[in-house]
């Protein structure tokens, strides 16, 4: 068996925002192929996390590194070259595109190229966009968006909008997906799905993936490792087992009384 | 030093009309985030309503103290008429378009712009008129500058108005209401303020101080023509980007300064560049404080 | 795969699309010698296809890319001086050494005119570049003004060269430009513009215009692909001012490259809808044609006093107020003629569209 280089390491990452500092010394070692979860309260830092990692924020201090490259003065697109590729909170679609094109887009990196093979329509140019067609086609079917590959974004159910931003973000072909709050906003039977479908992405394109997610039930049932997190800091780490009976996370979740949250 | 002081003296007195502009720019943006780019043609009829007024008083009234009120009516006549211009550009242009998309404002306030440069030609025919002396106009020397009582009464009229519009928003109630509207437009709504009344009343009074701007315009520069509001209008929305958008001191500060360094540029080896100034302090300030001296900056959140 | 040859098919319908101008340009030269009265019509076509060419290139910067440029009739004028400087005082005296009415000269001139064109096109994407590029930082509103000043700014650095007639404005340029010449160049426009916007770089301008964040996280480069938008919209709109300074009275001045005139292509492209191609083509040919067709009116007016732009402003106006997303809004002729509507999915649009705005978990932003 090959030596597992883990995908993704951050260490003692920081961020201020002014006086405030919403992230804290948070270490993270992402290995391939991994579920991990990342949970905490409303403003534990979560979202800020992600940014960091994608690139959207600088840290104020520490280091992450992708593969063996440190991302410090990298910006997003840099970073999704390395093999990052996340979903966002707030659904980011390209609203006035279609699904199809929303996927290729998602494929941007891979189907590169000129804009005079573009508009010579060289055989580049050919090549490139058929691949970039079949792949988005193969994505939406795994998502059974197909039979809607022509509508626009915007008119999509919001069930189906979150999973259009999935396929987006596996079309460029990512290591590390990055999935902020994927069950937000679906109900039981979709969050059921999503479920399923998110070991099904792990075990078919060997990406590890990192989500954020208030639904405990899917945290707990997918993930083989999850962090807590509160006021930006971690708080607790370990499988779904551990985490459920730690009685540090139970406080934060329910705000017991707090000396037993000073670690 | 003396071309400094004459300059820094031409420059604030134009400057101050600049101001006048801008504030009426930096209060709908404050509000509805829109670039009204019909203001500089209000402050254009502003001129002409002075330039009619003015000369049908001068056939019909004579005498010192006459002139005086005369000219007090005519700037009242002047505000009275661009504000209504003001509340119905926004009442039938703008406000059916709130929730379209911005650039659709956009044009429409260009398009706004067009009808009223066009329509004036129509009107008032194209050629440039000159303005009636609505006071008596004396030069006043001071030590080695040459002076008119004109830049004074420029002065002295912008910095009353300028006091009644910081007084309008920060002394009355209407004025709490606009704060609310341009810090947030829905919460204001929510919170049971007429959002729409305050809209209108917006215009309303920034049309009418473009109205004073026009009439001391006219007075300091007596040649006007139906085109005259595009360059002190664009100039005016500089200076309030410069000043911050939204901020209302900042307006009248970047009115100021824009003024001052035009006359000093136009005083200098470079006076050819005057007109592009402007622009280049725009990018300048633009590119390394995009929220102008005072404003705040917003970037998207994620 | 099996290799194709790219390039025969295209080559074919260029042959067919020249030999059509070709045609055009003859029937029209000819039909001036027997009706004089063409030649009023000829400049509208031709000003047509250079306000086809100039539209179609700004969608590529405000409805492609989504970057508002009021800056367009600045570059315009960057390319028009340009190749009327190179023709005016290289070009034409070489041309005019060789025999009046000679072939050789004839296709000495042709063949000039389009270096000259196409050297002010890269002239004004060089312009181009250097406004993307600090305008990069700044979005909406601040961008429009941004580039509306530095379309003054050419105009103010224009006024100041003596050598390209400054303020009075530069006369005597070879009026070397004719149809065939401006729509050849308004077709290359149009095909640039389809192919790009139905390819990778195309769909990078689009991602940026829906959403820069979410592009940048797929990948897309958003700095190099803006002004990559700003280059290619501008050497277009440069290409068009070429031809411009070419055709007869081949006078420029100052006075044409006003912002104004960058409004009128910003009105185009809106009024076509933004973003659609054959919308801005559309729009181009009803704006040139509307003050032309508004002739009329000017008879009934006392003192002689022309209408014409009250009405232009007036319609633009209701249009706007009646239309706000254009005549095509983002589709293309094709889909508004086959009435391609997105069908809304039957599922009731789900309540969770509500956490769309919420960001609750953001933080602060970095400035």
């Amino acid at each position: 068996m090959p030596a597992t280089e883990p995908i993704l390491e951050s260490k003692n990452v920081t961020i201020r925002f002014g006086g405030l500092t919403a992230v804290s010394n948070f270490d993270l070692t992402v290995n391939p192929r991994e579920l991990v979860g990342l949970i905490g309260p409303n403003g534990a830092g979560k979202t800020t996390i992600f940014n960091m990692l994608t690139g959207v924020y600088k840290p104020t201090e520490g280091d992450i590194r992708v593969g063996a490259v440190s991302t410090r003065d990298f910006k997003p697109y840099q970073i999704t070259a390395l093999g990052l590729a996340r979903t966002f909170q707030n659904i980011r679609l390209f609203k006035e595109l279609t699904v199809l094109e929303n996927v290729k887009a998602g494929g941007h990196i891979h189907y590169k190229y000129s804009g005079t093979s573009a508009v010579l329509h060289t055989n580049r140019f050919h090549t490139a966009e058929e691949q970039a067609e079949e792949d988005a086609l193969r994505l939406l079917d795994l998502f059974d968006l197909r039979s809607r590959a022509q509508y626009t974004a915007r008119n999509l159910p919001y069930g189906d909008q979150r999973r259009l931003e999935i396929a987006r973000a596996l079309a460029a072909r990512p290591r590390l997906l990055l999935l902020d709050e994927p069950a937000a906003g679906l109900n039981t039977g979709e969050t059921a799905a999503l479920m399923t479908k998110i070991r099904e992405i792990r075990d078919r394109f060997g990406v590890a993936i990192l989500l954020i997610e208030h639904n405990m039930e899917l945290v707990m049932g997918i993930c083989e490792r999850i962090i807590v997190l509160n006021y930006g800091k971690t708080i607790a780490q370990g499988t779904p087992d551990q985490i459920q009976t730690n009685p540090v996370v139970v406080e934060a979740y329910l705000g017991e009384p707090v000396e037993a949250a000073q670690l | 030093m003396e071309d400094f002081l004459q300059n820094l003296l031409n420059g604030i007195a134009a400057g101050s009309i600049y101001a006048l502009i801008a504030l009426g720019y930096t209060m709908v943006y404050g509000v509805l985030k829109l670039i009204n780019f019909a203001h500089g043609d209000i402050f254009m009829i502003g001129s002409f309503v002075g330039f009619y007024a003015g000369r049908y008083m001068a056939r019909h009234a004579t005498g010192e103290a006459a002139s005086l009120g005369s000219a007090a009516l005519v700037l009242l006549l002047a505000m009275l008429v661009c504000g209504i211009v003001g509340y119905l550009n926004e009442r039938i242009a703008y406000r059916p378009l709130r929730n379209a998309p911005r650039i659709a404002s956009l044009i429409t306030a260009i398009g706004v712009s067009f009808l009223l440069e066009y329509g004036g030609q129509m009107v008032f025919g194209p050629d440039p008129k000159f303005f009636p002396t609505l006071v008596e106009k004396k030069i006043i020397h001071l030590g080695t500058i040459t002076t008119t009582n004109y830049q004074f009464i420029v002065l002295a009229v912008a910095i009353v108005f300028m006091g009644l519009l910081q007084y309008i928003i920060y002394g009355t109630k209407f004025g709490r209401a606009l704060r609310a509207v341009s810090f947030n437009f829905e919460t204001a709504s929510l919170m049971g303020i007429p959002t729409d009344r305050i809209i209108s009343m917006t215009f309303v009074l920034g049309s009418m101080l473009a109205a004073v701007a026009g009439i001391l315009y006219g007075l300091s520069y007596p040649k006007i023509d139906p085109l005259m509001g595009i360059m002190p209008g664009l100039k005016a929305f500089v200076a309030a980007v410069l000043g911050g958008i939204g901020n209302v001191p900042g307006a009248v500060v970047g009115g100021l300064l824009i003024g001052i360094i035009e006359s000093f540029v136009g005083g200098s080896q470079f006076s050819s560049y005057r007109d592009g100034i402007a622009f280049v302090i725009l990018i300048v300030i633009l590119l390394f404080r995009p929220s102008g001296l005072f404003g705040r900056y917003e970037p998207e959140k994620v | 795969m099996m290799p194709r040859a790219w390039w025969l098919r295209d080559l074919v319908y260029l042959v067919i699309f020249v030999a059509i101008l070709i045609g055009a340009t003859y029937l029209i030269a000819y039909s001036e010698t027997y009706f004089p009265a063409m030649r009023y019509y000829h400049r509208i076509l031709v000003m047509m296809g250079i306000n086809i060419t100039l539209a179609v290139s700004l969608n590529i910067i405000n409805g492609h890319a989504g970057q508002f440029s009021l800056g367009h009739a600045g570059f315009m004028a960057v390319g028009a001086y340009f190749a009327a400087f190179l023709t005016l005082y290289y070009f034409g005296p070489y041309v005019d050494r060789l025999g009046e009415g000679s072939g050789q000269q004839w296709l000495l001139q042709n063949v000039l005119l389009f270096i000259a064109v196409i050297l002010g096109g890269i002239v004004a994407a060089i312009a181009g570049y250097v406004v993307g590029l600090p305008s990069l930082r700044l979005r909406g509103d601040y961008l429009a003004i941004v580039t509306l000043g530095f379309g003054e700014i050419i105009r103010v650095i224009i006024l100041n060269i003596d050598k390209i007639g400054a303020a009075r404005g530069l006369s005597g340029i070879p009026p070397w430009s004719n149809f065939f010449w401006v729509f050849f160049f308004a077709g290359l426009t149009i095909l640039i513009s389809i192919r790009l916007v139905n390819s990778s770089v195309g769909r990078a301008f689009l991602a940026i215009r829906e959403d820069e964040i979410a592009a940048e996280a797929m990948g897309v480069d958003t700095t190099k692909y803006k002004v990559k938008a700003f280059i290619i919209g501008s050497c277009l709109a440069g290409v068009a001012g070429g031809l411009f300074a070419h055709f007869s009275p081949a006078y420029l001045n100052p006075t044409m490259f006003t912002f104004i005139r960058s409004f009128e292509v910003v009105a185009m492209v809106v009024l076509g809808g933004l973003g659609s191609i054959t919308g801005s083509i559309l729009a181009a040919i009803i704006l040139t044609f509307l003050p032309e067709a508004l002739r009329g009116v000017k008879d009934f007016m006392p003192g002689g006093r022309d209408p014409r732009m009250v009405i232009y402003s007036l319609m633009l106006i209701i249009l706007m107020l009646t239309r706000p997303q254009g005549l095509f809004g983002r589709r293309e002729l094709w889909d508004v003629l086959s009435r391609r509507k997105d069908t809304i999915p039957k599922e009731p649009r789900d309540a969770g569209d509500a956490t769309d705005k919420l960001d609750r978990d953001a933080g602060p932003p970095v400035t």
